[in-house]
């Protein structure tokens, strides 16, 4: 009965998110934008020459999807602080991890899984070849959901402070290094015809720690942010 | 509460606290000038130049020592971190709090000898190499800490906010370690990790071991002068303070 | 022989930085909280002068 009741807030919760989303779907869109336009700078910026491109397009997307996935991250609780649903949401007699797995969740499929979608586009732009794209949706699948659970740990630790946007990048950046650099070397490597089962697993990995541990860590920095 | 030991309970409260740090902060501190002296002499006079490295090895008596520091002093950040959060113990926090400048000064130290040293050997300041990598995102750790900490007026609420990044940082320091270490050796270009393992002799350990034992009562010595700060700007209206804060005037 | 010592076998710009920059750094991080600490004593004590009257 109770397990019932859990999972319907679980998923309420979750629907309200995306219905929200939904309804600022122009709101939405612009982290995605933001990720295409970065993006097409690296050519203008250094040099359109194949090869080259061929050699960093792992590194910039990834660099890319980081900066992406910041922008968006900033506005996980921002609606539900200013509005007090943030407090409702604390009150409910529901564990309050759980809670935010679900808002992890809805941030997720709003801005981390449109950029599985965009992904293949940016590959063509920087000269990604075909054996790559694979891995690459690989590693956005399992690396861009680390992205929003260790991001909401930060966005909680910031919510409701003057310039917490900028902080957040302070705090959340170098702990997305490793994501970073196991993603794109794996795409890296797969284009070299290396195997990058064990890179995928590390990620996995990682994804399964950063679920068991996050939802906990920003359940606790949101009691404190907002006591 | 019966875990925690009924002298170490009563040194918990701010204002014996703030004592203990005084006295413990001073006896610290003339040990760790001992050992500095003790170690400069080691290092610079006494011990051989290194075979391979000349005198340049000499770098490694305050390198290295720096290095181990910014680890360790994160860790103790860590967990008196969370020791504060868990037992509401406000001296554990305070402590927590004044040790992220002293780790950030000995990450930046690190970084910069290892540029200097560095030089000499590989030809250029900065090779990003495993270990300074990891010195710079530890780097960047200390501020990010700092920063949360300075952004949040309320002091309780700080410290509290501050424990939860300091754990979090914890948990991810051996993964972001072991993945810039893996990294370095997928991209090995021409540099050889020469910093590392230099079959050491006893008479550089000696100086290398007086500098390591040296930075970590110095660590002591400056951080309870810090919590001494925290704790005073925390308890401002507290009693303890202005009967601390009057009697000072009395005399 | 004391020439030498300073010339540290041709390393001494390096050396010599890396020593001074230590020093610098353990200075600073060590007077600073001495003279924080003065000053928050004096603020205080300021403090509760002004609510005493």
């Amino acid at each position: 009965m109770s397990e019932a009741k859990l999972g319907v807030a679980f998923f309420t919760l979750l629907r309200r998110d995306l219905m929200l989303a939904y309804r600022h779907r122009a709101q939405m869109m612009n982290p995605l934008l933001f990720f295409v336009i970065v993006v097409s700078l690296f050519p203008l910026g250094l040099d359109p020459e194949p090869e080259l491109l061929h050699t960093i397009a792992p590194g910039v997307i990834w660099v890319a999807a980081l900066l992406a996935a910041m922008l968006s991250l900033d506005t996980m609780f921002r609606s539900d602080f200013e509005d007090g649903s943030l407090e409702q949401l604390l009150l409910t007699p529901h564990p309050l991890p759980l809670l935010v797995l679900a808002k992890i969740l809805a941030h997720w499929l709003v801005s981390g899984l449109p950029l599985l979608l965009l992904a293949p586009l940016l590959g063509m732009l920087l000269n990604l070849g075909s054996e790559g794209l694979f891995p690459l949706l690989a590693t956005l699948l399992l690396g861009t959901p680390i992205l929003s659970l260790i991001g909401s740990i930060g966005v909680a630790l910031t919510v409701g402070l003057r310039g917490g946007g900028v902080l957040l990048s302070l705090l959340i950046l170098p702990l997305f290094i490793p994501v970073l650099i196991f993603a794109a070397a794996a795409v890296g490597n797969a284009e070299a015809g290396i195997d990058i089962t064990g890179q995928l697993a590390f990620l996995g990995s990682l994804l399964a720690a950063a679920f068991a541990l996050a939802p906990l860590a920003t359940a606790a920095a949101l009691r404190i942010s907002l006591n | 509460m019966s875990i925690i030991p009924n002298w170490l309970h009563r040194l918990s409260s701010p204002k014996n606290f703030y004592r203990f740090a005084g006295i413990a902060s001073n006896w610290c501190g003339w040990i760790a000038l001992v050992l500095i002296i003790a170690g400069l002499y080691y290092g610079l006079v006494d011990s051989p130049p290194d075979y391979q490295q000349g005198d340049s090895a000499r770098i490694m008596y305050v390198h290295v020592p720096a290095a181990w520091m910014s680890m360790f002093v994160y860790v103790v950040m860590a967990s008196s971190a969370a020791v504060g959060m868990i037992w509401r113990i406000k001296a554990s926090s305070a402590f927590a709090n004044a040790s992220a400048p002293v780790g950030a000064m000995f990450t930046a130290l690190a970084l910069l000898t290892g540029m200097l040293w560095g030089k000499p050997m590989w030809g250029t300041y900065w090779v990003w190499d495993a270990r300074l990598t990891s010195e710079l995102i530890l780097l960047f750790l200390y501020l990010g800490y700092m920063a949360l900490n300075s952004a949040i007026e309320d002091r309780e609420t700080a410290a509290r906010a501050t424990a939860i990044l300091a754990l979090v940082g914890v948990v991810n320091i051996p993964i972001i370690h072991y993945s810039v270490e893996w990294w370095n050796t997928l991209h090995q270009g021409a540099t050889v990790t020469k910093l590392d393992k230099p079959s050491i002799h006893i008479s550089m350990l000696i100086p290398l071991l007086l500098m390591a034992f040296a930075f970590k009562f110095y660590y002591l010595s400056n951080v309870f002068r810090r919590a001494r700060c925290e704790l005073l700007e925390r308890e401002q209206g507290k009693l303890w303070v202005r009967e601390l804060v009057g009697g000072e005037r009395g005399e | 022989m004391v020439s030498d010592f300073f010339h540290m076998g041709g390393y001494a710009f390096y050396v010599w930085t890396s020593y001074a920059l230590a020093t610098v750094f353990m200075l600073f991080s060590w007077i600073q909280p001495r003279l924080r600490e003065r000053r928050l004593l004096r603020d205080i004590a300021r403090r509760l002068k002004r609510g005493e009257r």
